[in-house]
């Protein structure tokens, strides 16, 4: 008998704590979906009159939607830090859930600005994104996470092998590229979009100092091999 | 003009006796308990404060031929940095400002310098309601009927002498009342300037109340400006100093960053802020879905004053001098 048992077989009975585990990740993946949809419920209503939208609703549904796909965004790149540090090897699994949530606020949030704030003015949208950096890089941040967003099955993740991993890096630049898009729109209170530039670095530093340290641990061992040679 | 807003139907028209009632229907509402009450603060925010009825206001001929947006809008979607940067900050945390007494100093280039009191500046002008369009530096706009006089009206009362080229104002600075000047977002005080000739022009106007009523606090209470043909920060609120002076004073949002928002700042649609396009508005207000599908409107020249003051800017290049 294998001591663990294999995360993904739900058919399987297996005894005690793995099938403890199966069921916790689904409890917490029901819960990201409503938490994930409750923004969008709240415009929802808002649209539909039972909540009151304030004085500039086109902004309010903007600032949401990609307020949201920033937050998400930055969650899913909490998850292998959050793993890593607590060891709770599970938490994987709820990544694909938080990146595809996150995709999907954000092209809700470009789909807004295209449809309430230009209505379809395609020649001014052209000229925003050619011409205004904020935008420019806020589509840009969104065009990456397409191929990420298409690739995310498992098919794909199997297909693709070794190249998934460094296709899925794109996610950083998407995330920089992000916080910069805030950051551009501010006019002088630079004091939220600061948060979210330390956050991320922060996420980034950890893979950054995590890389560091798996590296040199291989260079040590390859040392220590080589001198009991 | 005659210019009729089409997204407002007849049947969205809040009536006038119903508008005027309303914070009584809300407690009613409350007290049968149709919809809950709130903390009193948290409530102040939903509904402002309204500043009593000012008398013998008189109509100004000039006024937009427009629907005014409500009350609520003008009073909760607010900029007033020094007590916080969100739109809801001010109508949440301005009722802390005291503006009752209220004094103003003028110094400078002038014969009359001096601590006035709000009484003395008030007392020999005529009140006028003027509906004027606002827009602000961030492309969206408002119609609201501001009340008060002209603000060339009171300088002269000062007698400014020959040197005074430039008129600069500067508005309370009090950490205790207002939670925003915690954080340098600007400088603090906040600090506004006009050319002299901009000042005296007869749209210029010093501003006391809306809607008929005194200004609310988040509105700029006791005493603001309002220059209709720029960017709504030159507007400058709750002013507790007029400085004349020889030289282009600083202006708060210049020293912030002065490649963005010049001196000048008139409304203009073909000169861009580096960041965003100012060739079209947002007007705000309406609700829900019919706000969301309303389009942007351009954005005038002078803000609609072309006419009026054009011709303060003629030989200067407003590329240059934005």
């Amino acid at each position: 008998m294998p001591s663990r048992a294999p995360h993904d077989a739900p058919g399987r009975r297996t005894p005690g704590s793995a099938r403890v585990r199966l069921d916790r990740v689904k409890v917490v993946k029901i819960l990201i979906w409503i938490a994930c949809l409750a923004p969008l419920g709240i415009v929802v209503g808002k649209i539909i009159g039972i909540i009151d939208f304030g004085p500039h609703p086109v902004q309010e549904v903007l600032h949401s939607m990609g307020k949201t796909g920033l937050n998400l965004l930055l969650i899913t790149l909490a998850i292998t830090p959050l793993r890593k540090i607590t060891k709770q090897n599970w938490l994987i699994r709820l990544r694909r859930l938080l990146g595809l949530f996150a995709f999907f606020y954000v092209v809700l949030h470009l789909l807004a600005y295209a449809a309430l704030d230009l209505r379809f003015d395609f020649a001014t949208l052209g000229t925003d994104i050619a011409e205004r950096p904020y935008i420019t890089i806020g589509t840009l941040a969104i065009l990456l996470l397409i191929p990420l967003a298409v690739t995310s099955t498992r098919g794909w993740q199997r297909r693709l092998g070794r190249n998934w991993t460094r296709l899925h890096k794109l996610v950083y630049v998407s995330a920089v590229l992000g916080v910069i898009h805030f950051w551009w729109q501010v006019k002088a209170d630079i004091r939220e979009p600061l948060l979210y530039a330390l956050i991320l670095g922060a996420l980034l530093g950890f893979r950054a100092a995590d890389a560091w340290r798996r590296r040199r641990r291989r260079t040590s061992v390859a040392a220590a091999a080589a001198a009991s040679r | 003009m005659g210019w009729v807003d089409k997204r407002i139907k007849p049947s969205e028209i809040t009536p006038e006796e119903v508008f005027v009632r309303r914070r009584e229907i809300v407690k009613s509402a409350v007290a049968l308990g149709l919809i809950p009450g709130l903390a009193s603060e948290s409530f102040a925010a939903v509904l402002p404060a309204e500043g009593d009825r000012l008398e013998n206001v008189s109509r100004w001929p000039g006024s937009l031929d427009e629907e005014p947006n409500s009350f609520e809008d003008v009073s909760t979607f607010n900029n007033f940095y020094e007590f916080g940067t969100r739109k809801e900050d001010p109508s949440r945390y301005a009722h802390r400002m005291k503006t009752d007494p209220w004094s103003v100093k003028v110094t400078g280039e002038c014969s009359k310098p001096g601590t006035y009191t709000l009484e003395d500046i008030l007392k020999p002008h005529a009140l006028e309601e003027r509906v004027y369009r606002f827009r602000c530096v961030e492309a969206w706009s408002m119609i609201v009927p501001w009340v008060g006089f002209p603000l060339g009206d009171l300088l002269k009362r000062f007698e400014p002498t020959s040197n005074a080229k430039y008129v600069q104002f500067f508005s309370l600075a009090d950490p205790q009342q207002m939670p925003g000047i915690r954080y340098p977002v600007l400088k603090w005080p906040y600090r506004e300037g006009l050319r002299m000739d901009e000042a005296m022009h007869p749209l210029t106007l010093l501003t006391v109340g809306m809607y008929g009523r005194v200004l609310p606090n988040q509105n700029g209470a006791p005493l603001r400006l309002i220059v209709p043909w720029k960017y709504g920060f030159k507007s400058i609120k709750s002013i507790v100093r007029i400085h004349f002076t020889e030289t282009q004073p600083e202006t708060s949002w210049n020293m912030a960053a002065p490649h963005e928002y010049g001196f000048y700042s008139n409304v203009n649609p073909n000169v861009d802020h580096p960041r965003w396009s100012q060739a079209t508005e947002r007007r705000i207000g309406g609700s829900g879905l019919s706000a969301l599908l309303s389009p942007r409107q351009p954005t005038l020249m002078f803000n609609g004053y072309a006419e009026e003051v054009a011709s303060l800017y003629t030989g200067l290049d407003l590329r240059k001098y934005y």
